[in-house]
């Protein structure tokens, strides 16, 4: 251990890995530690017996849920946006070699205490309750708008500059209804609250755009995919990465204690030695707890069933969007579910989440409109945790450090701020359309 | 050659072993017929596939190297993750690696499934010199633990194809449980996709 790195990179979380991988790859010497003796820090899979240590203690599961290693339940449960940011890195990085992955069967969304098929197909949005007739022609014609829309094309922006009209001034000039507009924002844009609505609607436009392509990408009934054994095979994929191009992994370091000089950083202690480096220390929120702020609270809940959830068409993985206003809240809450069929669980087993960001003290409380969704469960555990995020970018005192995962059910933001970290590190942007992602595509196995 | 009812298949194989037992010179040597004295580390021998025929099959082997990753034991569970196979190796000079492989035995017995292939093979044979396991030794362990032995060496090609031929004779025919049922995300070749019109716009 007493050599000098290029970069040392503690904890094995999603997105230290996927910096480890592309430093790596870039041919940085990296060293990579975690306290754990697994992968993943906060975003592994837990096996049943790790899940019952965790939340339990030392009790031993009982033996009606199945073996323990037929479980691989997430600590941070999301989907991966078929067209999204992670599966650019992915193949960017080759990384899709190592894992396999299922289409998610539906996106749904709560309206009035009753929830809704998000339509991933014409008849489907035909069909669907969700709009009246007329409202369905008005929201048509936005749709082709946001189709057509090419920021190097003038000629595709009808007059409008969305990089200035807000969100409600689009959707007003359309003539959207209420209902229709916290549909598209909250279940197609992904926005988690409403401040969306006064902000320039140019990100809104891209990620209805991101919906859309995601959605036709593999045909499935929802935009999203999810890899087999669970969402800790992400993290690993990318250490394998990173070790292929040299990187050193070292588990089971106990404190790794960043050493200053000065006040910039330059080395990492672990049982008495030090390792050196010369350009940057990243990692996880945990690993410096005097440069990061609490910027928020997440609270969930993960259960275990024996049935799908109910009124999703026996869906073995789904997502429920649960907007904000349809709650009295201030931002949304998401319902998340997958099943044996994805090597998460035991056979007949289904994993459901319900999180979002807190805003009262209790959890039970809080979560009671997504849990009331699920039906009954076989077991249930309730869990809150901090987000925190760094003072600073790292520029001055080479720690560069990672924001702690949201309450979103998708990764676009987890990749943002991978890339951000990126560029702050190496003064470079990571050009993903390097590999032209249209000449992607998915073969079964 | 492919005949009526041949079957295709694939079967996932993972190398296990101490540093320098040869795993990634066993694997050159297979997929690439080449040998280097000095081999350096395992880029670019990471992840490898190379496709062999036995009689009623032929066999798509993807190659899983350690990636250096076993150094510090911190492989992580993806890499035994549905293997069909494990060959674990050791230098025939080098009596910690015997150790070691012994150990990795024990691991996968652990980890693996349990219908996964274990295959044990004493590298390095060419060095006739600075033997210090004889075949006897690895043999006898071998048998105690149900695993299919072989002494090899990369540099002669001593074995080498015939433990691969070995272990895909063995494979279990018409196994669909170890078979992942999931998408595999890649690159360009046989291009599926297609922009379908848009859901408005049509
Ligand atoms: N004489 C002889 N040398 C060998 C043989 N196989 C490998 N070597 C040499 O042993 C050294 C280590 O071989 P590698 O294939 O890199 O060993 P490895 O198990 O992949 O090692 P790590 O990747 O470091 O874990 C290299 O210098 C090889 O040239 C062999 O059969 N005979
Ligand atoms: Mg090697």
């Amino acid at each position: 251990m007493d050599e000098v790195y290029d970069v040392i990179v503690l904890g094995t979380g999603l997105k230290e890995c996927i910096i480890s991988g592309l430093l790596s790859v870039d041919g940085l010497k990296v060293l990579h530690m975690d306290r754990n003796d697994y992968y993943g820090g906060e975003s592994a899979s837990l096996t049943l017996n790790q899940l019952w240590q965790k939340f339990h203690g030392t009790e031993k599961p009982p033996a009606a849920l199945g073996s323990n290693r037929d479980y691989n339940v997430d600590m941070i449960p999301k989907f991966m946006m078929a067209n999204g940011q992670l599966v650019r890195v992915l193949i960017h990085t080759d990384v899709t070699k190592y894992l396999s992955f299922k289409a998610v069967d539906g996106s749904y969304v709560l309206k009035q205490n009753k929830i809704y098929k998000v339509p991933a197909t014409d008849v489907e949005a035909l069909k669907s309750p969700l709009m009246g007739m007329f409202e369905k022609r008005r929201a048509r014609k936005f749709f082709c708008f946001v189709q057509d829309y090419d920021e190097a094309d003038p000629k595709s922006h009808e007059g409008l500059d969305v990089t200035k009209t807000t969100s409600r001034e689009l959707f007003a000039k359309y003539g959207l209804e209420e209902n229709t507009i916290e549909f598209i924002g909250h279940a197609l844009a992904l926005h988690r609250d409403n401040s969306f609505l006064d902000e320039p609607a140019l990100d809104t436009v891209k990620r209805i755009k991101l919906y859309a392509e995601s959605l036709a990408r593999f045909g499935g009934g929802s935009p999203y995919i999810y890899p087999l054994y669970g969402l800790g095979e992400l993290p690993q994929a990318f250490a394998r990465l990173s070790a292929v191009y040299g990187g050193t992994y070292m588990l089971s370091k106990p404190e790794c204690k960043v050493e200053f000089e000065n006040g910039v950083a330059v080395g990492v202690t672990s049982q008495g030695e030090t390792a050196k480096f010369t350009k940057a220390v990243v990692g996880d929120p945990s690993y410096f707890t005097e440069k990061v702020k609490v910027v928020g609270k997440v609270v969930r809940a993960i259960a275990i069933m024996s049935h799908p959830i109910p009124n999703t068409s026996d869906s073995h993985s789904v997502q429920i969007i649960l907007p904000q206003k349809q709650l009295n809240r201030k931002s949304d809450m998401y319902v998340f579910c997958c099943s044996y069929t994805h090597n998460v669980a035991a056979k007949g087993k289904y994993i459901a989440f319900v999180s979002t960001e807190s805003e009262m003290d209790d959890p039970m409380k809080e979560l009671q409109p997504g849990v009331n969704l699920l039906g009954p469960v076989d077991t249930i555990f309730y869990d809150s945790f901090l987000r925190y995020e760094p003072i600073a970018d790292g520029s001055q005192d080479k720690c560069f450090i990672s924001k702690s995962y949201d309450p979103t059910t998708h990764f676009e933001t987890t990749v943002h701020d991978v890339l951000d970290l990126y560029t702050r590190i190496t003064g470079k942007e990571l050009d993903l359309s390097e590999k032209d992602l249209s000449a992607a595509s998915a073969a079964d196995e | 050659m492919a005949t009526l009812g041949t079957s295709h298949m694939q079967a996932k194989l993972v190398l296990l072993g101490d540093m320098g037992a040869g795993k990634s010179s066993l694997v050159l040597r297979f997929v690439k017929g080449q040998f280097f004295d000095y081999q350096e580390s395992t880029i670019g021998a990471a992840f490898l596939t190379q496709t062999v025929a036995v009689n009623d099959a032929t066999i798509k082997f993807e190659i899983w190297d350690t990636a250096g990753q076993e150094r510090y034991h911190s492989l992580a569970p993806m890499y035994y993750r549905g293997a069909a196979a494990a060959i674990v190796v050791y230098d025939v000079t080098n009596v910690d690696s015997f150790t070691r492989a012994k150990n990795w035995v024990r691991e996968l017995q652990r980890q693996g499934n349990p219908s996964l292939i274990i295959a044990l093979a004493g590298n390095k044979v060419d060095l006739v010199a600075k033997r210090k396991i004889q075949i006897e030794e690895g043999q006898a362990y071998a048998e105690e633990n149900g695993l299919f032995f072989m002494e090899t060496s990369a540099k002669t090609a001593h074995n080498v194809n015939e433990l691969f031929y070995e272990i895909a004779r063995k494979l279990p025919r018409a196994n669909p449980a170890a078979q992942p049922t999931g998408i595999v995300l890649n690159q360009g070749a046989n291009d599926r996709y297609q922009r379908r019109g848009s859901a408005c716009c049509a």
